[in-house]
């Protein structure tokens, strides 16, 4: 038995696994901009995928600031550096806990909930269904999740940093005893546009990536109630895995030297 | 002579080395019923797929109309499921719409006619298959199989398509149930002067819904001939088919495709 094989084997796998995804990718993506459109489908999830969100990324932006303020507090008072807080918890928040919280949030609720619904819409023939009534499941299932997805996540983001920074002003008025005002100024004198910006396009890349990825795996899914569920998990385990490695990538791209 | 509405001329399909359709000839004239039966995992779905262009097959010629249907664009692929209705196995009902939008679907999707025109019509084909107007506010989920399977052929005949395809009609009902869909198929059938093809292991439907059988085994069509003729078929294959015999030519695959 040759070693290699199975190297080889798994190699293969991969490129296979990855083609297979671009290819779905693109696909996906000329259905997003080529008509016809279906713009009430798109304004449903946008409310599912948005909206419906918004607890979610709320709560968990808002007690990462909290935490973000408390921890950054104790561990800058080792060498005197208390007046960092704000900007600490401003600039994490938009540049990174903003985006990939609110990323792996989505992943497990849209992204898991667009693998089951359409991973049953496989098995049980209503995606062959819809191409025997002349539509395109790209169009009508895929596309508007797609758009839907990138669109909202930003929006998302956006709220969930201004409730994250909220947190952890609350953290430092209440509990650390931090003027108002003087952390409210601190708070905006080293932002920048770009910090904001950098994680809104992030929003956007993770927002398309957990959409793709619950309609790849959905859409491929095979084999009745175990396949939808095996659909479901790799849907979230990938999107996330996919999101830590763009946002390592973007980060690299806006402020690697 | 006439060009036959469906041919399909030495067609090969292959799922890894597992062999399903080997050399499919098959004709389907104008306005005639063929029901191709054969045991599981033989094909027979197959052979729908890929005539409806769900699957590719790897070598062979599948015409509608005299056009060959492979290689075609989406676009005129469209075009030619425009005239194609389908019974699914499962009814495969889209049960994030009502039933009376199931019905309409394909007017309003796929012919993009305005939703009162297309409810009315829903409403007509809803009342063809013994189905009042209070079911057309239902969602499929709360309907029963049989009902599920009306509805089914209600929206496959909604568009009054020129092909129908029944995916094992009768699978899954009681005998009352399932004689109810064989005479609405019937009864359907005439009134749209379709060209049908279904595929089933039920006998008693066979016999009821068609004027011609086809009997599929190995990826081939063994032997064809009018319905009236099966009894006398001389067919040894046939004969076991038709009688339900463990003993016989015919040796049961273990596993599924």
């Amino acid at each position: 038995m040759n070693p290699l094989r199975p190297l080889g084997r798994a190699l293969l796998g991969f490129l296979d696994a990855t083609g297979r995804l671009a290819v779905f990718a693109l696909t996906s993506t000329s259905h997003c901009i080529r008509p016809p459109f279906y713009p009430h489908l798109i304004v449903r999830q946008m409310i599912d995928i948005g909206y419906y969100s918004l607890p979610v990324v709320g709560l968990t932006t808002l007690f990462s600031g909290m935490v973000l303020a408390l921890q950054s507090f104790t561990g800058f008072a080792r060498f005197s550096a208390e007046g960092a807080v704000a900007t600490v918890v401003v600039l994490s928040m938009t540049r990174e806990l903003g985006p990939v919280l609110a990323g792996l949030m989505v992943a497990g609720r849209v992204g898991a909930a667009i693998a089951a619904e359409i991973g049953t819409m496989r098995v049980t023939e209503q995606i062959d269904a819809l191409t025997t009534l002349a539509t395109n499941p790209f169009k009508y299932l895929i596309a508007p999740r797609l758009i839907a997805g990138t669109l909202m996540l930003p929006v998302l983001v956006l709220i969930g940093d201004i409730i994250g920074v909220f947190g952890g002003y609350i953290v430092s008025i209440y509990k650390l005893g931090f003027n108002p005002a003087t952390y409210i100024k601190s708070t905006w004198q080293f932002l920048e546009f770009e910090d904001v910006f950098s994680g809104l396009v992030k929003a956007a890349v993770f927002g398309f990536i957990v959409t793709l990825m619950g309609c790849y795996n959905g859409f491929n899914s095979r084999g009745g109630a175990q396949g939808v569920g095996a659909a479901t998990t790799n849907a979230v385990v990938s999107a996330s895995i996919l999101i830590l490695t763009f946002n390592y990538i973007i980060t690299e791209l806006f402020f690697g030297t | 002579m006439s060009t036959p509405k469906i041919r399909l001329r030495n067609v090969h399909k292959r799922f890894g080395n597992k062999v399903v359709l080997d050399g499919l000839n098959l004709d389907i004239e104008r306005g005639e019923s063929v029901v191709v039966i054969g045991g599981s995992g033989v094909g027979k779905s197959v052979t729908i797929k890929c005539i409806l262009g769900l699957l590719t097959p790897d070598e062979g010629e599948i015409e509608i109309d005299g056009k060959s249907v492979l290689g075609m664009s989406s676009a005129e692929r469209e075009a030619v499921n425009r005239q194609i209705g389908m019974l699914f196995q499962g009814g495969a009902l889209f049960d994030s719409l009502n039933v009376w939008e199931n019905v309409a679907f394909g007017l309003i999707q796929g012919e993009g006619r305005d939703r009162q025109a297309a409810k009315e019509i829903a409403m007509e084909k809803l009342a063809a298959v013994g189905l009042g107007s209070e079911v057309g506010e239902l969602s499929p989920a709360e309907l029963s199989g049989g009902m599920q399977k009306r509805v089914g052929l209600a929206r496959a005949i909604a568009t009054e398509p020129e092909i129908i395809f029944f995916d094992e009609p009768t699978t899954g009902l009681d005998p009352i149930m399932g004689d109810v869909i064989n005479d609405l198929i019937v009864k359907c059938v005439q009134e749209l002067g379709a060209t049908t093809l279904s595929i089933t292991h039920d006998i008693a439907s066979a016999r009821k819904i068609s004027n011609r059988i086809a009997m599929l085994y190995k990826g081939e069509i063994i032997w064809a001939g009018p319905t009236a003729t099966i009894d006398q078929s001389g067919n040894p294959f046939v004969d076991q088919f038709i009688h339900g015999q463990a003993e016989g030519p015919i040796k049961m695959e273990l596993r599924r495709l």
